[in-house]
């Protein structure tokens, strides 16, 4: 199953669509509720970082037979030292999305602790792409 | 303890979200801060907050938390509301401050 959702930067109305809709899509799959969970933390973060932090972006969703990649390309401003972006209290947020509560700089640290795996890369002037991988089975590998 | 019965105790309004007073009550996280609620709350937990906007219902429907209540008479968002009569989540409100609802909700659920 193949699925793509568009997020426009500075949208917050929107944020969670898309996660919502994979969510749903793994309690039909009857995956462990640990695991939807996981997934649901990890990709609400990464959703709202387009958000907050790019231009526009589109989520690529797959799911196969045993797991499901989340991938999300961004047109933005890109991660100039992910290794700081991942620390967590990090954060480069405007005034107006620290004022909603976003801004912690708790994302990244909440997508690595939730994500069975996690990838980041990013072009400065370019954007971002933030890949996590969702396996079904295993709840205890977390 | 369900919603229903939490806002009778605590006297909380209830602005929408009423299909869901029947919750039940697992225990409670206190944040403004959107990504410690979406790391750290849990399943069935009350969050109390001032935050008001829509990000709030949605962080609620997604970690299926029982109920939000927003402090010192803070008035939900338009859109905030209609998202949660849609998710059936209820939001409710009170006058007093976050330390004194915590105490109360503590002493209740504890
Ligand atoms: N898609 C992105 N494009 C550009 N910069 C990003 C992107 N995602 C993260 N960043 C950078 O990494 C920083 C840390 O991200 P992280 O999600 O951890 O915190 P935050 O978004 O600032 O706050 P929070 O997630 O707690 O609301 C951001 O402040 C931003 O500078
Ligand atoms: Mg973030």
């Amino acid at each position: 199953m193949h699925f793509e959702y568009q997020i426009e930067g500075g949208n917050f109305t929107r944020a969670g669509f898309a996660s919502s809709e994979i969510k749903k899509k793994l309690k039909q799959l009857n995956v462990d509720l640990g695991i939807v969970k996981r997934t649901v933390v990890a990709t609400y973060e990464a959703e709202v970082n387009v958000v907050a932090h790019a231009y526009s972006g589109t989520i690529y969703v797959d799911f196969d037979e045993e797991k499901v990649v989340i991938r999300l390309v961004d047109e933005g401003p890109g991660i100039p030292d992910i290794e700081q972006a991942m620390k967590e209290g990090f954060s480069t947020a405007s005034s107006t999305v620290r004022e909603m509560g976003f801004g912690a700089g708790m994302g990244l640290p909440n997508m690595k602790k939730n994500a069975d795996d996690l990838q980041v890369s990013s072009e400065v002037g370019k954007g971002t792409t933030v890949q996590i991988t969702m396996h079904y089975q295993n709840p205890n590998n977390k | 303890m369900t919603v229903q019965q939490l806002t009778e105790k605590l006297n909380l309004k209830v602005y929408g979200g009423k299909k869901g007073l029947g919750n039940e009550i697992s225990g409670g996280y206190v944040s403004d801060l959107l990504s410690d609620v979406m790391g750290n709350a849990d399943t069935g937990e009350v969050w109390i907050t001032l935050q008001t906007h829509k990000n709030v219902m949605a962080i609620a429907s997604l970690k299926d938390l029982a109920a939000i209540i927003l402090v010192n008479n803070h008035q939900p968002e338009e859109d905030t509301l209609n998202q949660a009569n849609e998710e059936g989540i209820p939001l409710l409100g009170t006058h007093m401050g976050t330390f004194e609802i915590t105490g109360k909700l503590y002493e209740l659920i504890k």
